[in-house]
């Protein structure tokens, strides 16, 4: 069928769930729908690096320090990728970073939370890369073909993300004293953040439901969220460790666990800025960018000279 | 035990930590995306490096001891690695500077140590050699590009290797432990390292439109375990959960 229209093709790719390519007619607020997502999907990565990049230095054993360099590597390889997604709508990774540094662009909010001791690192990978995945491979199946494609490569890489974290927790958790204490305080503290990740509920989320009529979301907040709870608390239970929720509990008749209410306003103090960390977080890229400065223009002279100089042999 | 072959195995793996160590302070702190994960490629390449020279040395030394307990629970008067590793990283020229000087001695280094009499240091030179070539390529680049970059980055490049040429010498003394392993064809001759390393060092610097410092002193003791201020202050950070739960597994 060949359509005369523009909008009427768009929404017979997205009805066969077939994928938008950077070539293709979008509508407008689709194209900045996905580049809202996927910088701030950029952004998180890029941001990410910083709580688990507090403790690389002060890693207990040389082998935890190799795998928690190469985890912070990935995901600045994840930035990276997820950037030149991005820039295939038209929006180039310059401005999306002036907009992360200028406050304009948001990033996960988890990132505000302060690493205090190694055991969050466990409980970073393990929890926060865990809801990473559930939400991943949700988005393996989004409308836009490099956003989708970008989510399949990046998902290969996350389940060791979060192996290792889990693995760290579990060492932990057969430990001293003072090691079991230390991993279930960070438990303690990053349980409900984490569950904060998967956004507002279904009925709060206005945005979220033009995004699923778009196909960009395939699956709501309180789906994700929900998925995410029923294969945590079997791990819980496996390391001996107490999630800290009392209305925790088995539902029959769901055939989920139900789980207490989570505290909207902390979660919207700490995306507006009241987290612990936010203004350090924004400060370290801001001083990075400004004392990255140059560097870059140092390349950029070099790159002029040379190709001047280039240009005068072949003459 | 033959200390003089555990002291030499044992200052490659501390050259290999140190350096290391401060390369991860820049992760999610360069200036460059780009950079964050190469500079994070080449940490993990020198701790890789670090366990397998550390895991080594312990292994010369006989005692039972592991690559963790020679990382985390030596004092920073056993360190035995150049001073030149431990300085503060400084801005970008700096670290790519000692980089470079780093990469280019420990390229002619394992060059020489595949062919070591010691088996294990060759099996380890062999794979080591692989990842200096591609550092050394990379911290050439960097070294070109500052240096014969914008006016900014040119005075920035020629202050850094000023700054480090005092601890350069420090490369290719020669001492009691040397002297054995070259005798037993286990370690190359330092001086012959430095006229290759010198070569190299300079026909860069030049290409880069910068100058050759001055020597002015030689600056040394790190393999004798005297090292500068900066080094406690790294080990503090390093062994800080080894030092206040020991004994304990990760
Ligand atoms: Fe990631
Ligand atoms: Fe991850």
């Amino acid at each position: 069928m060949i359509f005369t229209d523009e909008q009427g093709q768009f929404d017979a790719i997205i009805e066969a769930e077939e994928k938008i390519e950077p070539r293709d007619w979008m509508p407008e607020k689709y194209r900045l729908n996905l580049v809202r997502q996927m910088s701030q999907h950029a952004h998180s990565e890029v941001v990410g690096q910083l709580p688990e990049g507090n403790w690389i230095g002060r890693a207990p054993t040389l082998r935890r320090k190799a795998i928690l360099l190469s985890k912070v590597q990935d995901e600045a390889g994840h930035g990276l990728y997820l950037y030149s997604a991005a820039e295939t709508l038209g929006v180039s990774r310059e401005e999306m970073m002036n907009d992360l540094l200028i406050g304009k662009a948001k990033y996960a909010s988890i990132f505000n939370y302060p690493t205090l001791t190694w055991a969050d690192v466990g409980a970073i990978g393990w929890l926060v890369d865990g809801a990473a995945i559930v939400n991943q491979i949700s988005l393996c199946r989004t409308s836009y073909g490099p956003y989708a494609r970008a989510m399949v490569k990046i998902c290969k890489e996350e389940s060791f993300h979060m192996r290792q974290g889990y693995e760290i927790m579990q060492v932990l958790a057969c430990g001293s004293a003072a090691q079991k204490a230390m991993a279930q305080d960070a438990l303690n503290r990053w349980w409900w953040p984490t569950l904060m990740m998967f956004g507002p509920h279904d009925s709060e989320s206005a945005n979220s439901q033009q995004s699923m009529k778009w196909k960009i979301k395939r699956q709501s907040n309180d789906e994700l969220r929900q998925k995410f709870v029923d294969q945590t608390v079997k791990q819980a239970d496996h390391l001996g460790l107490a999630i800290p929720d009392q209305d925790l509990k088995w539902n029959e008749e769901r055939g989920h666990y139900d789980f207490g209410p989570i505290d909207w306003e902390e979660f919207a103090r700490v995306v507006k800025g009241g987290g612990l960390c936010n203004d350090a977080r924004l400060e370290a890229r801001r001083t990075a960018n400004d004392e990255g400065q140059w560097v870059k223009d140092a390349l950029m002279s070099y790159a002029e000279k040379h190709s001047k100089s280039d240009v005068d042999q072949v003459a | 035990m033959n200390k003089n072959h555990y002291r030499y195995v044992l200052r490659l793996g501390d050259n290999a930590l140190i350096l290391g160590q401060r390369m991860t302070e820049w992760c999610g702190h360069s200036p460059l995306l780009e950079e964050d994960i190469a500079m994070a490629n080449c940490a993990l390449d020198h701790v890789g490096r670090a366990r397998l020279l550390l895991s080594y040395a312990a292994e010369l030394e006989g005692e039972g001891r592991s690559e963790d307990d020679l990382a985390f629970v030596r004092s920073d008067r056993e360190f035995e690695n150049f001073l030149l590793c431990e300085l503060p990283i400084g801005d970008y020229a700096f670290t790519m500077a000692r980089q470079y000087l780093l990469d280019t001695y420990h390229y002619h280094l394992f060059t020489e140590l595949v062919s070591s009499s010691d088996e294990t240091l060759s099996a380890i030179a062999q794979k080591a050699i692989k990842e200096t070539t591609y550092h050394m390529d990379r911290s050439r680049d960097w070294v070109l590009r500052l240096g014969d970059g914008s006016e900014e980055s040119h005075e920035r490049m020629q202050v850094a290797l000023e700054g480090m040429w005092n601890y350069t010498e420090e490369l290719f003394e020669r001492d009691p432990v040397d002297v054995q392993m070259i005798a037993e064809a286990i370690g190359p001759d330092p001086e012959w390292l430095h006229s290759k390393w010198q070569a190299d060092i300079n026909a860069t610097i030049k290409k880069a439109t910068l100058s050759v410092p001055e020597k002015k002193w030689s600056l040394s003791g790190g393999r004798n375990g005297l090292h500068t201020e900066a080094m406690g202050h790294l080990l503090s950070e390093m062994q800080h959960l080894q030092r206040t739960y020991p004994g304990l597994s990760w």
